[in-house]
């Protein structure tokens, strides 16, 4: 009896709490497999994968530099997307990678898109390296400076195109995510022109396992579903597009202590 | 090859609590791929947990499980550094051990 009234107390706070915007039901899972997130399966592997020596160069990527030094991984999430003067690009994680197994590992641009995304027949590489990279930067704070004009420039395209109504639906991204309490089916959409809540969308996720998927998804993978759901062509896997769109977004939860990898529905 | 598991043991008094996370597809022979045929079953058949190689949990699963599934037990009777070792074994016979060492509870 006492661990009922336990339960109901703990609902009741959570709804007060909740105050804005309506208190996350999945919150009590989350909390339940945060310490035993099958995401770490994927952390441990995609380390595995960093250090061995794949691709016709037989090379480890421990020379691929993701913007805190030749190797490193320790904080090199919390600061992406940023600029690369070898490739004279703003990249973000996934795109950097892309661009290391190419350059270091040779392996083809096109190998590597075709199994960006794993499926229940197959594991992708890049949801295990991007689980083990997010890892590395926990405990720190999400750090994305726009400290280059292209880097600025890429934060204000981004921001440019989630208000940008289009498509056959008329829709932005600003469509579902400008408001408080919003939601799709069950699903809370966070705000994301509210700081607070931004912070914990982008330094718990993506990467984050999906129950549902049985896998690790990236944000690249989350930007492209939210592009099919807007009924948009197809996003391309590291375009332009999707990297300004993460560097708007992930500029804007600055600030946000990193939790990788996060859990989803 | 098999993934490595995710063991901790932690020390609760005098019971260690043991949460062992597997990567596992755990097909059920139900599901049908891309080109329509039926995935054959592959789903782990035993798991053995032992504590200072004393088999404390001896299960036999079935395709009900879930992918990449979660175990969590506790073990009565564990001290610090006690040593906690796990085996599955799938119905395609292959195996995968690993093993921790129980961890003083804060």
């Amino acid at each position: 009896m006492l661990k009922l009234r336990g339960g109901i107390a703990a609902i009741a706070f959570l709804c007060l709490s909740g105050g804005a915007y309506a208190a996350d039901p999945l919150a009590v899972g989350r909390q339940m497999l945060a310490d035993d997130n099958p995401g770490d399966l994927w952390a441990q592997r995609g380390e595995r994968l960093f250090h061995e020596k794949r691709g016709p160069k037989q090379a480890s990527l421990d020379q691929c530099d993701l913007g805190v030094g030749p190797g490193k991984v320790e904080g090199a999430f919390a600061q992406l997307p940023r600029y690369f003067s070898d490739t004279d690009k703003v990249q973000d994680l996934e795109s950097r990678l892309l661009t290391c197994m190419v350059e270091l590992q040779g392996l083809t641009r096109e190998d590597i898109v075709k199994n960006r995304f794993g499926n229940l027949d197959r594991m992708s590489d890049m949801e295990a390296l991007v689980s083990f990279i997010g890892s590395k930067s926990n405990g720190m704070k999400m750090n994305v400076r726009l400290s280059h004009q292209k880097e600025y420039d890429m934060y204000k395209a981004g921001e440019y195109i989630f208000f940008r109504r289009n498509g056959p639906l008329d829709f932005s991204c600003a469509t579902c995510h400008t408001e408080n309490g919003k939601r799709i089916r069950l699903q809370d959409l966070p705000n994301m022109t509210d700081p607070k809540q931004m912070q914990a969308v982008v330094a718990t996720a993506w990467p984050a396992y999906r129950g549902t998927q049985s896998t690790v998804r990236t944000m690249q993978h989350r930007l492209s579903d939210c592009n099919w759901q807007m009924r948009l062509p197809d996003l391309g896997y590291a375009s332009d597009m999707s990297v300004a769109l993460t560097t708007y977004l992930n500029r804007s939860g600055n600030g946000g202590m990193i939790e990788l990898p996060g859990v989803r529905r | 090859m098999a993934e490595p598991m995710k063991i901790r043991a932690t020390l609760q008094g005098d019971v260690a609590d043991v949460r062992i996370l597997m990567m596992h597809p755990m097909e059920t022979g139900q599901r049908k791929d891309a080109k329509g045929e039926i995935v054959p079953l592959h789903f782990i058949q035993s798991v053995v947990v032992t504590h200072n190689g004393k088999t404390v949990l001896d299960a036999q699963w079935s395709q009900a499980i879930s992918r990449n599934p979660f175990l969590g037990l506790h073990v009565k009777g564990a001290k610090a550094g006690d040593k906690i070792a796990v085996t599955w074994t799938d119905n395609k016979n292959e195996k995968r051990t690993d093993e921790v060492a129980v961890t003083p509870g804060s």
